[in-house]
């Protein structure tokens, strides 16, 4: 980073979010964090919604008969194929 | 700003270049089938290992493989067409017909990236394409690299005293991700709800990880302008 992190305005800081937030740093010690509660709260805020999704929105379990559906589609399909 | 743009439908999964291939990528999971993550690497290298077994006789034909296939990564296809569309029938047809491009196609499949990102890849395409049909209001992924006008005004998001308090109900964010563009949504939830890394992502849609981590940051920005309770305020620093 060229710029001096501490005197970034929060639209330059912001620019940079989506970047710093992907690398995996520890953006909370970031200097404009730590200086700017509205880019703090910004963070805390996305943090927050990743959580949820993770918390609320778990992988889920496909019907069991749907292995069935597919397996009649495929059959079909096989036949057409082989019919010709 | 208008969405009617629909995502370009993904070209076909299969030719990759050897370079293209992300598994080599530190940190990153190749395969992440439907189990819970790996507590180990040596479980995790069992699941490739299952995997790969799986794939070599699927695509010899072996019938059995490929119900060991569906198996591995039913709920994770699933789950992401049930976020796409947000209802179960309609996933449900999606899933199956994401498998039975699977069938078609798996022959194919030359094992340049990792499986489930192919497979992911041949999912999208089913879904996308559903939503063409449905002639919903979707954004490309060019259309969501291109920043909103308020955006581009130099829009400062957030100010002290607005935030979302620690806690999200699970209706309001269901709410909120059903009501974002198909763009962002399709990225949000193969990051924050499926879990891929940007590099798998960028993989999956054929876009560059900067574009997959700023398409997630923007998602995430309208998730939040939902989910708040206060009015939004303008201001810089």
């Amino acid at each position: 980073m060229t710029e001096d992190a501490s005197i970034l305005s929060c639209a330059q800081f912001q620019a940079q979010l989506p970047e710093l937030i992907g690398s995996g740093e520890n953006i909370a010690i970031h200097p404009h964090i730590l200086g700017c509660q509205r880019c703090s709260a910004l963070l805390a805020d996305l943090e927050t919604i990743a959580a949820a999704a993770r918390q609320l929105f778990p992988i889920v379990e496909p019907p069991d008969e749907l292995w069935n559906h597919i397996e009649s589609a495929i059959k079909l399909e096989q036949d057409s194929l082989n019919r010709g | 700003m208008t969405h009617s743009r629909f995502p370009a439908q993904l070209p076909d999964p299969a030719p990759q270049t050897p370079e293209a291939d992300m598994r080599s990528t530190a940190g990153e999971s190749s395969v992440r089938p439907d189990n819970p993550p790996p507590a180990s690497v040596a479980q995790s290298q069992r699941l490739d290992s299952i995997e790969s077994d799986a794939l070599a006789r699927a695509q010899a034909g072996d019938h059995q493989a490929f119900s060991e296939l569906y198996s591995l990564h039913k709920r994770r296809i699933y789950s992401l067409c049930l976020r796409m569309v947000g209802n179960t029938a309609e996933a449900e047809d999606l899933t199956q017909e994401a498998f039975l491009q699977l069938y078609r196609k798996i022959a194919t499949f030359r094992g340049d990236s990792a499986f489930s990102t192919w497979l992911h890849r041949l999912a999208i395409n089913v879904v996308l394409m559903q939503l063409r049909k449905k002639g919903l209001a979707v954004i490309s992924l060019d259309e969501a690299m291109e920043p909103a006008q308020e955006e581009r005004a130099g829009r400062s998001f957030g100010a002290p005293d607005i935030t979302l308090a620690g806690a999200i109900d699970r209706m309001a964010l269901e709410r909120a991700v059903e009501n974002l563009p198909a763009g962002y949504r399709l990225i949000f939830v193969l990051h924050d709800i499926e879990g891929f890394e940007h590099n798998e992502i960028a993989s999956m849609l054929d876009c560059s990880i900067g574009n997959s981590k700023s398409q997630l940051h923007k998602a995430r920005l309208k998730l939040r302008d939902a989910l708040r309770i206060y009015p939004q305020q303008e201001g810089q620093r």
